[in-house]
C-alpha cells in the first residue's frame, strides 16, 4: 500500500516535471549540444596520436568519448543552482511544509530533463556515426543494461554530492561557489577530458579512491567495451551512494533548523 | 468545551544579522572580519488559539507577524519557548502534522509557472496521498467555491493576479487542512477579488471549522473575518483579545452629523450641552459617547426639528494604526 503511494507520487512528479520540461525543449536541445566537449577531446587525442601512449585504438577511443558524451548527457546535475535560487528567493518555503522532501522535486526535474534530452542526444550520436562509421558497434544486452544502471548510479552520486553542497545554503548564501571548487576535479578526474587509464599509475591509485572516476570513466568504459572491472566499479558506485545518502540526510536535517525563510 | 489547537508559550526567535559600516573602509573590514549581531525579533510571547477560531495578527512592517506564522507552521525553528500546534511540535515537520496545515503567502507561489494550475493540483494531491477520484471531487468543489473554471487549464504565467491567488488557494487547500496560516493573502488584489477571497475563507471556516491565522495590512480583511486580533509590536504582543473591544476602547465616541430644518434649530442644539465638533449653517456635528448614543438621539429627535442625521464610525485604519505604534493595550 505504502509503496503504491510512493510510486504514485514519483510517477505524478515525473509526469508533471516532464510536461514542464517539454515547455523548454529548445533550451534542452541547446544544452544537449553544449555537452559535446568529449568530441573536442577526441579530436585532440586522435590528431596528436595520444591514444598510442595508452594502448587504445582510434576506434575504441572514439567509442569511449561517444559513451562519455552519453553518460554525461544522462548524469548532468544542476540541483545546487536551482536550490540556491529557490532558497534565497523563499520559493522553497511552500515545499518545506509539504509531506515530501523538496529534493524529490529536483530529482524528478532532472529525470524529466534527461527523458526530454534523449532524442537530441540520439541525433547527435547519429551524426557522430556518419562522420565516424568505423565506430559503429552494438554492445551486448547485459553490458548495455549494466551501463544504463551504472549511468543512473553515476547520476545518483552526482545528485547526492550536489544536494549536500546545496544544503550548505542554509549556512552560506552562495553554496554554488563551493560547487565550483568541485567542478575542477570532476572535469579532470571523471574521465570527461581523458580516460583515467591515461594518468600515471600512482595518481590512478588515488583517483580510484574518490567518487570521480565512477561518474563518467567507469560507465563510459563499460558501455564502449573497453577493459574494466565491472563488479569493482559497480560496487564502488553503490558504496559512494551509501556513504553520501546518510551524510545528505544529516546535513538536511541540521540545515532546515537554520532555515530563515528569506524572501518570504 | 472547545480545545486549544495552538499553544504558544514564552516563544522567542533571534536571527544573526551581519552588520557592515558604510564605505570602502567598511567593506574591506567586513571582508576580513565579518561582524554579526543577534537580533531578537520575537520576544517571549505566549497565546492560545482555539479550534475553529479566526485570529488576525496585526502589526507594522517588521513587527514579527510573519515570523510568528512561520514558526507556527514549522517553517523556521524557534530560538526559545515552546509551540504546540494540533498536538505536534511544528518544526519536526511530521507527515501527519504537515497534512493538517497549510501556509499561503500572498507574495509567494507554489504553482508551476509554465503549466496550467490543474497540473499542480494533481501533483499536490499525490503528495498528500489523495487518490485521483477524490482529488477530482475536491478540485471541483473548491473551484466552484472559488468561482474558477477555465483558468484551471491556462498556464499560470498567463493568469491575472486574482486568478493566480485563487489557484494558489485551491492548491493549498486540496488536502483539506484544519489549520490555515495566511500571510497577506489579499496582497495586490483588486477590491472585488479581495471581497471574494474573504467570502471564500469565511465559507471555508463555516463548512470545515478550520482554524485560520491571518496577517493582513488591509483592515477590511481583519474586520470581516476576525473576531479576535493579536497585535504585535516590535516582537511582543501589545494586545490579544476581541476586535470590537479594542475598537470600543480606542474609539469611545461616535460622531453624529445632524441636519436641522433651520439654522435656529442648529444654534439651539449647539447650546444644549452636547460636545460640538463643528457647525456649518444648519449642519452640526456632535460627539457622543458610545454608551449614550440611544438616549442622546432620543432627546435630540424629541426636542429639535431634524431633517436628517448620519452616524459616522471613525475610520478603522486610523484606530488600528494607533495600536500598531503603541506598546501595550490593557482592556
Amino acid at each position: 500500500m505504502k509503496s503504491n503511494l510512493i510510486n504514485r507520487k514519483i510517477f505524478t512528479l515525473l509526469k508533471v516535471q516532464y510536461s514542464n520540461m517539454l515547455e523548454y525543449r529548445v533550451e534542452i536541445a541547446l544544452w544537449a549540444i553544449s555537452g559535446i566537449i568529449p568530441f573536442f577531446m577526441l579530436n585532440i587525442w586522435t590528431n596528436n596520436n595520444l591514444n598510442e601512449s595508452i594502448n587504445i585504438s582510434n576506434v575504441m577511443l572514439s567509442r569511449y568519448f561517444l559513451c562519455a558524451f552519453f553518460v554525461r548527457q544522462f548524469s548532468v546535475v544542476w540541483v545546487v543552482f536551482s536550490f540556491e535560487e529557490d532558497s534565497l528567493m523563499g520559493k522553497v518555503s511552500p515545499y518545506l511544509i509539504q509531506p515530501l522532501n523538496p529534493f524529490f522535486r529536483y530529482f524528478a526535474q532532472h529525470l524529466a530533463e534527461q527523458i526530454t534530452r534523449f532524442p537530441f542526444a540520439l541525433i547527435i550520436a547519429f551524426f557522430f556515426f556518419i562522420i565516424n562509421p568505423e565506430s559503429i558497434w552494438i554492445p551486448n544486452l547485459v553490458i548495455f543494461i549494466l551501463s544504463i544502471l551504472s549511468t543512473f548510479l553515476s547520476f545518483l552520486i552526482q545528485f547526492l554530492i550536489q544536494s549536500i553542497v546545496a544544503c550548505l545554503c542554509f549556512w552560506t548564501e552562495k553554496a554554488s561557489s563551493i560547487e565550483r571548487l568541485l567542478f575542477i576535479p570532476t572535469l579532470f578526474l571523471s574521465g570527461l577530458l581523458a580516460p583515467v587509464v591515461s594518468f600515471p599509475a600512482y595518481v590512478k591509485s588515488w583517483i580510484y579512491l574518490t567518487p570521480f572516476p565512477y561518474l563518467i570513466d567507469f560507465p563510459a568504459n563499460l558501455l564502449s567495451g573497453n577493459e574494466t572491472n565491472i563488479a569493482g566499479g559497480l560496487s564502488m558506485q553503490i558504496l559512494w551512494i551509501f556513504l553520501l545518502l546518510p551524510l545528505f540526510k544529516k546535513i538536511w536535517s541540521e540545515g532546515t533548523k537554520k532555515y530563515t525563510a528569506m524572501g518570504s | 468545551m472547545v480545545q486549544n489547537i495552538i499553544d504558544v508559550s514564552n516563544l522567542s526567535k533571534s536571527f544573526d544579522i551581519a552588520s557592515k559600516e558604510p564605505g570602502l573602509k567598511g567593506t574591506i573590514k567586513h571582508f576580513f572580519r565579518r561582524q554579526t549581531k543577534s537580533l531578537k525579533v520575537i520576544k517571549d510571547i505566549s497565546f492560545e488559539i482555539k479550534e475553529g477560531e479566526i485570529v488576525g495578527f496585526l502589526g507594522a512592517n517588521g513587527a514579527g507577524k510573519t515570523t510568528i506564522l512561520k514558526m507556527l507552521c514549522g517553517l523556521i525553528y524557534p530560538s526559545e519557548g515552546s509551540i504546540m500546534v494540533s498536538g505536534d511540535l511544528p518544526f519536526r515537520r511530521k507527515e501527519n502534522f504537515l497534512k493538517n496545515i497549510t501556509l499561503i503567502m500572498g507574495q509567494k507561489q507554489q504553482l508551476i509557472w509554465d503549466l496550467p494550475p490543474i497540473e499542480s493540483f494533481y501533483l499536490n494531491a499525490s503528495i498528500y496521498d489523495i487518490d485521483k477520484f477524490e482529488a477530482k471531487r475536491r478540485i471541483k468543489k473548491l473551484s466552484e467555491m472559488l468561482e474558477i473554471d477555465e483558468e484551471l487549464f491556462i498556464p499560470v504565467r498567463k493568469l491575472s493576479l486574482g486568478q493566480r491567488m485563487k489557484s494558489e488557494l485551491l492548491a493549498a487547500l486540496i488536502h483539506e487542512p484544519n489549520i490555515l496560516f495566511l500571510d497577506e493573502p489579499t496582497l495586490g488584489l483588486d477590491i472585488n477579488a479581495q471581497r471574494n477571497l474573504r467570502k471564500f475563507l469565511q465559507k471555508y471556516n463555516e463548512n470545515t471549522n478550520a482554524t485560520i491565522c491571518l496577517t493582513s495590512h488591509y483592515m477590511k480583511d481583519i474586520t470581516s473575518l476576525c473576531k479576535r486580533v493579536i497585535c504585535v509590536h516590535e516582537g511582543s504582543i501589545s494586545y490579544d483579545g476581541k476586535l470590537d473591544l479594542l475598537l470600543k476602547k480606542l474609539s469611545p465616541v461616535k460622531e453624529i452629523l445632524i441636519v436641522c430644518r433651520s439654522e435656529e434649530d442648529a444654534i439651539k442644539l449647539e447650546n444644549s450641552g452636547f460636545t460640538v465638533k463643528n457647525k456649518i449653517k444648519n449642519e452640526i456635528t456632535i460627539k457622543i459617547e458610545n454608551n449614550f448614543i440611544t438616549s442622546s438621539l432620543k432627546t435630540i429627535l424629541n426636542n429639535f426639528d431634524i431633517e436628517d442625521l448620519f452616524i459616522n464610525e471613525p475610520p478603522i485604519d486610523e484606530i488600528i494604526g494607533r495600536v500598531l505604534i503603541k506598546k501595550d493595550y490593557e482592556i
